[in-house]
């Protein structure tokens, strides 16, 4: 197992105290994790040693930008187990890389009486793309619903994952449960449907080893920013003839083949779906960022997340009041969504603040899934590499002087 | 808690040892000195708010734009010139507190007197502008302007 007191020397942000004065305890990685120094020395050194624009410049820094994106990309590529690195599209991150497909893919193929299979836990970024685009082509939404212990129901998969599903898109980990569904059943299962299957990979890819290949899918979307990577990037991967078949999401600049008056013709994959110029620091800082949970190792990640995991859980079940929502910590990634009897969650973020601890509050972008909780917010703690046992308890801390604050103790 | 008492107290919208004007308040911010310690103010000044009505908990008096659930309705007080009583409520201690601040500002004026109120310089002067977070500026923002367009409507029906 990692020793997270070693992996957090490696990142600055935690040398500094807070302008209060408390040190840092930072337990909102699923919005957006922290840096550490390789991926910001790698962003750096694209600045100040070789920036240029990217697949443009027949000159020295024009060519080693180039080499460096490439590197990114097989990389990523071995990263998921993707079989070809054409397959890996820079986009801006996991929101744009499903409205890509939601778009190219959705509204090319798409038609009245398909349906677009979700569940009940999408993020908001896995969910409005496909209103969009069912409004646009008459297809319908359906979603698989959650047993009451906050996972896929799979009994009730059959209702609705039918001859008519076109493809099933999920989380690879709920943004708010934790909840790792059974991606390669559910993709065997949609397959013999003939339908597609999308993972959106946003939480799971930082937590979970990762093999499209093995699990069977079609689509993955994540970000850089979740991985320790910079923001403003992320990855689209898809199978190279079902990229092949879609037209371009976005058009412009290096994405053209050739351009006429009346019409253009397409770059081959990946250049069809990277109009305009990339963010191309960052995209070669995500290289550093994947080469970062690489030498850690998934394994040694999981069997992190597992220990917090199971650690803040048990210690929030000793706050008075206090209710999680998702599954048994063995069941889940480092994601402890909860509520207070009494205790309003802006209120609990702005006052554990105070003591340090960032984590979020409100509905996490997943409006539908928090009318299914009764509470209209929650409050969320989230892990990463550098998240200690230490951190758990001064959030309980943090919470039990909160209580006091708000009379509720 | 009687639903009339904001009737009662012709004073003072909070309980009798708390700032009853907006000077007063202050003045007592500053003595407080730092964020935390005005925070935990708020907090208190937010459990002297009168009780909201349960018969007013209806979809009209909903305030949007707030992360929390925060409730407001007015009555008028008859007089001339008329003067408007605010009644609000929300889940989140830190926007009752911000509700009491808004009672001392306006609640027991009349439709002249809050729509001459300069409440953004008031937020300003508590340092409420730099300690709040935007989603709750525009929470705060909601319901200023709720009272605003009833102190409208009064004025124009008065006038």
């Amino acid at each position: 197992m990692l020793d997270p007191s070693v992996i957090r020397a490696q990142f600055p942000i935690f040398d500094e105290p807070l302008p209060n004065g408390q040190p840092l305890i930072f337990l909102d990685s699923a919005a957006s994790a922290q840096k550490p120094q390789a991926v910001i020395d790698k962003e750096r050194e694209c600045y100040e040693r070789y920036y240029a624009n990217a697949y443009r410049g027949d000159y020295q820094f024009g060519v080693h930008v180039d080499e460096e994106l490439e590197a990114t990309r097989a990389k990523v590529r071995d990263f998921i187990g993707a079989p070809q690195s054409e397959e890996i599209i820079f986009t801006a991150g996991t929101t744009m890389s499903i409205n890509l497909v939601a778009d190219a893919w959705g509204r090319k193929f798409l038609k009245a009486g398909d349906e677009i299979l979700l569940t009940q836990m999408e993020h908001h970024a896995n969910l409005v793309p496909w209103q969009q685009v069912a409004h646009a082509t008459g297809a319908s939404l359906k979603y698989i619903p959650l047993t009451s212990d906050w996972q896929l129901d799979l009994d009730r998969l059959d209702e609705v994952l039918t001859e008519r599903t076109r493809l099933v898109a999920l989380t690879g980990m709920s943004n708010v449960l934790g909840t790792i569904p059974p991606i390669r059943e559910i993709a065997v299962e949609a397959h013999k449907r003939g339908a597609l299957v999308l993972v959106d990979g946003a939480q799971s890819v930082p937590h979970l080893a990762t093999n499209v290949s093995d699990l069977d899918i079609d689509f993955l979307a994540f970000s850089a920013h979740k991985l320790y990577g910079p923001s403003g990037v992320g990855v689209l991967w898809g199978r190279r003839q079902l990229l092949e078949a879609i037209d371009p999401f976005l058009c412009g600049g290096h994405m053209i083949s050739e351009v006429f008056w009346d019409h253009s013709t397409w770059a081959a994959i990946p250049a069809k779906f990277e109009a305009g110029t990339l963010p191309i620091a960052q995209a070669i800082a995500l290289g550093a960022a994947v080469d970062f949970v690489t030498g850690i190792g998934m394994p040694a990640i999981g069997a992190h997340d597992a220990d917090i995991t199971a650690y803040a859980h048990e210690r929030l079940a000793t706050v008075p009041g206090l209710r999680i929502f998702g599954p048994e910590p063995a069941r889940k990634g480092p994601i402890i969504s909860f509520a207070i009897e009494g205790i309003h969650p802006q209120d609990l973020a702005n006052l554990v603040d105070r003591k340090g601890v960032a984590v979020r509050h409100g509905h996490h972008c997943t409006m539908p899934l928090h009318s299914l909780f009764g509470v209209p917010a929650t409050t969320r703690a989230s892990g990463g590499v550098y998240t200690t046992r230490g951190d758990i308890d001064i959030l309980v801390e943090a919470i039990e002087f909160a209580r006091q604050k708000l009379r509720r103790a | 808690m009687p639903e009339n008492q904001l009737l009662e107290s012709e004073n003072s919208p909070l309980s009798s040892s708390r700032p009853t004007t907006i000077p007063e308040l202050i003045e007592t911010f500053d003595a407080l000195g730092d964020w935390e310690a005005q925070c935990d103010y708020l907090i208190d000044l937010g459990y002297d708010v009168p009780e909201f009505p349960n018969s007013a908990r209806i979809q009209a008096n909903k305030v949007h734009g707030c992360q929390s659930n925060v409730w407001l309705t007015t009555r008028t007080r008859p007089g001339n010139p008329p003067k408007i009583e605010i009644q609000a409520e929300s889940d989140s201690m830190i926007v009752q507190g911000l509700i009491a601040v808004l009672l001392i500002a306006y609640s027991g004026k009349s439709a002249q007197e809050i729509l001459q109120t300069d409440i953004q310089q008031i937020f300003a002067r508590l340092g409420l502008n730099r300690q709040l977070s935007s989603a709750r500026r525009n929470g705060l923002a909601g319901m200023v302007q709720r009272i605003r367009s009833i102190a409208e409507q009064s004025a124009a029906e008065h006038s």
